[in-house]
């Protein structure tokens, strides 16, 4: 029987029930397990676990464990200013960032997508921002923000120099934007590199033997081109910033007078500073849904029909 | 160079066929570039600058660029005097370690779930990807409860009560790098690419399939390795919050946790601060150096374009 299907069918096409197929499909089983099993226990797990205490007060020091109480931490934190307050710091550092960095990245990438020589120099050099570890970058930034440090020099020749970058309350959300779009430009930069080669040259061909300038060049080729790596340039960066921490934790640690006190910072103070877990968590998960809204609307947006591009 | 030494240059090439206004338009865009490049790269500059400073140096006013008597006691000393080798080593550790888990789990994982048919595969994979999207500050908590709470460990008993489980220790840094969702993704969408008939062959060969995944298809898988590795590499190099959260005693923090105490001790010194801030990036940039053409992966395939 086995045989006959074997011999009627394409040699060694697996098929349904045979011997090789249940071979094929406890060796795909067996290999799966491994990686499976541990994204299972140390991700999946964790979210529901989250969820559950998220309905809790839970005090680690406590010897009584979680302590139920249903929907009221959500009622707590979404009825806090501190909440509110973070979200607003949060949402505000990353609509600063996105345009800067997005805009920035595109100049840079249209400038530097040429094959010219020494080319590939200098976006090594633009890139290099993105290798250098945030906490590396901000030890860097907090020298140059310093009271003797680079842009107060540079200061003194503006009539300024002595600019309390991150010390001052309204200045210091500024402050770490700058240096977030200055990390973020390069891998940005590349992505619409990428996108850029991927628009076919016959498009520009076509259009400049029809008479077409280079603005309409860029206009109507470029940047429609260019949509589906911006749509998702600026989704992993709303998901990325929105969960800012640790430049934060290294140059001001939420203030001054919590100023900069994003969600994340919140979210850590809370669960390790105040070991309040549970609402640790409750903040953990809207800020996951805020994430998600944004994100979702984002796509909707930039992904639309009736969207300007 | 300058945009005013260009067009000088160009008689000796071609005249006809290069005309002024282009040279006048690349030189323009490379100067342009190399501005941006400066301005970018200053930052570096100063770092690299300081690290090299002595301490009365560090602070004079106004800043040097360059270093008046360049020194290398900010290295020797946050070498002998610091916790950082301890850091660096540390992190060495973890993160070598999450290159191998990485690329043993995931590549494994994807091909499977790329190559080989069995039940709920498709259900699994993506209940698998979706995991991606839970921000880390989700299972930030819980994930340090289960870390304290791991049985038999830290002097805890078997259902996790009565230590520490693995806070504070490698195994414990470890814990969330050790297999990346995203790198299954890759994985399988590399393993996709690849034809069929050669497992057919195999088989027909009598191959066993771990065989066929390790002898034929991993050995194609270079690209992906590569890829892996950087990022699993830099991960965990990278990774501030987690160490920050399991670790409390510094024989145990890694080198990003080392950084940071730099700054928090209260009595900065730039130097010392600088000379570990390049010493902590070494690493990224040689893998970068290294590998640059994984990182900037799609700009190789295809000519340039525009």
């Amino acid at each position: 029987m086995l045989v006959k299907e074997v011999t009627t069918s394409r040699r060694f096409t697996a098929q349904r029930g045979s011997k090789l197929h249940r071979k094929i499909a406890l060796a795909g089983f067996l290999f799966v397990l491994p990686a499976s099993l541990f994204i299972i226990v140390f991700n999946v797990i964790p979210l529901i676990y989250a969820f559950y205490l998220s309905l809790t007060s839970y005090d680690p020091l406590d010897r009584g464990g979680p302590r139920w109480q249903g929907l009221e931490g959500y009622g707590d934190v979404l009825g806090s200013e501190q909440f509110w307050s973070a979200l607003k710091i949060t949402a505000q550092y990353t609509f600063e960032i996105i345009p800067l960095a997005i805009i920035f990245a595109l100049g840079l990438a249209l400038l530097a997508n040429r094959r010219i020589p020494g080319i590939g120099f200098l976006r090594g050099i633009f890139y290099l921002p993105r290798i250098v570890s945030l906490t590396a970058v901000s030890l860097i930034w907090l020298w140059l923000y310093s009271r003797d440090g680079l842009f107060n020099y540079i200061g003194t020749f503006f009539g300024g120099g002595d600019t309390p970058w991150l010390t001052s309350p309204d200045l210091a959300i500024h402050s770490l934007v700058i240096m977030r779009v200055w990390k973020a430009l390069g891998g940005n930069m590349v992505l619409f590199l990428a996108g850029l080669q991927n628009i076919p040259v016959e498009l520009y061909e076509a259009a400049k033997i029809d008479g077409a300038n280079s603005w309409n060049l860029f206009r109507y080729i470029t940047l429609p081109g260019l949509r589906a790596v911006a749509i998702f340039v600026v989704t992993t960066n709303i998901i990325y910033l929105f969960q800012s921490f640790s430049e934060i934790y290294v140059l001001t640690n939420g203030g001054p007078l919590e100023s900069t006190m994003t969600v994340n910072m919140l979210i850590y103070r809370e669960a390790f500073q105040y070991n309040r877990m549970g609402q640790a968590c409750v903040i953990a998960f809207l800020l996951f849904a805020v994430i998600f809204v944004f994100a979702y609307f984002n796509l909707r947006l930039m992904s639309g029909r009736g969207g300007k591009r | 160079m300058s945009a005013t030494s260009l067009p000088k240059n160009t008689r000796q090439f071609n005249p006809r066929r290069v005309s002024s206004r282009k040279i006048w338009q690349a030189s323009f865009r490379y100067v342009i570039l190399v501005i941006i490049g400066l301005i970018v790269s200053m930052p570096f500059i100063w770092m690299v600058s300081l690290a090299f400073k002595d301490p009365t140096e560090a602070f004079a006013w106004p800043p040097t660029l360059f270093p008046q008597n360049p020194t290398l006691d900010n290295f020797t000393n946050v070498l002998s005097q610091t916790i950082l080798p301890t850091a660096f080593l540390n992190s060495t550790i973890v993160s070598l370690v999450s290159v191998v888990t990485n690329l043993g789990l995931a590549t494994l994982a994807g091909y499977a779930f790329a190559r080989l048919r069995f039940p709920f595969r498709d259900v699994l994979f993506f209940v698998l990807i979706s995991t991606t999207m839970i921000p880390a500050a989700v299972s930030l908590i819980p994930l340090f409860l289960m870390t304290k709470g791991f049985p038999l460990a830290g002097g805890n008993d078997l259902f996790g009560h009565g230590g520490i489980g693995l806070l504070d220790s490698l195994p414990g840094l470890i814990l969330p790098h050790v297999v990346g969702a995203l790198n299954i993704f890759l994985s399988r969408q590399f393993f996709l690419e690849l034809p069929d008939e050669l497992a057919e062959a195999a088989r027909i060969d009598g191959a066993r399939e771990f065989s066929i995944f390790w002898r034929v298809y991993l050995p194609l898988a270079q690209p992906l390795i590569a890829t892996i590795a950087i990022f699993s590499f830099t991960g965990a190099w990278e990774d501030f919050l987690w160490p920050l959260v399991v670790t409390s005693s510094t024989d145990k923090y890694t080198i990003q946790l080392a950084l940071n105490s730099f700054q928090s001790g209260g009595n900065i010194q730039w130097g010392y601060m600088m000379a570990a801030a390049v010493l902590a990036t070494l690493p990224l940039f040689l893998v970068f150096l290294f590998f640059q053409k994984y990182f900037v992966a799609g700009l190789a395939s295809g000519s340039v374009k525009g």
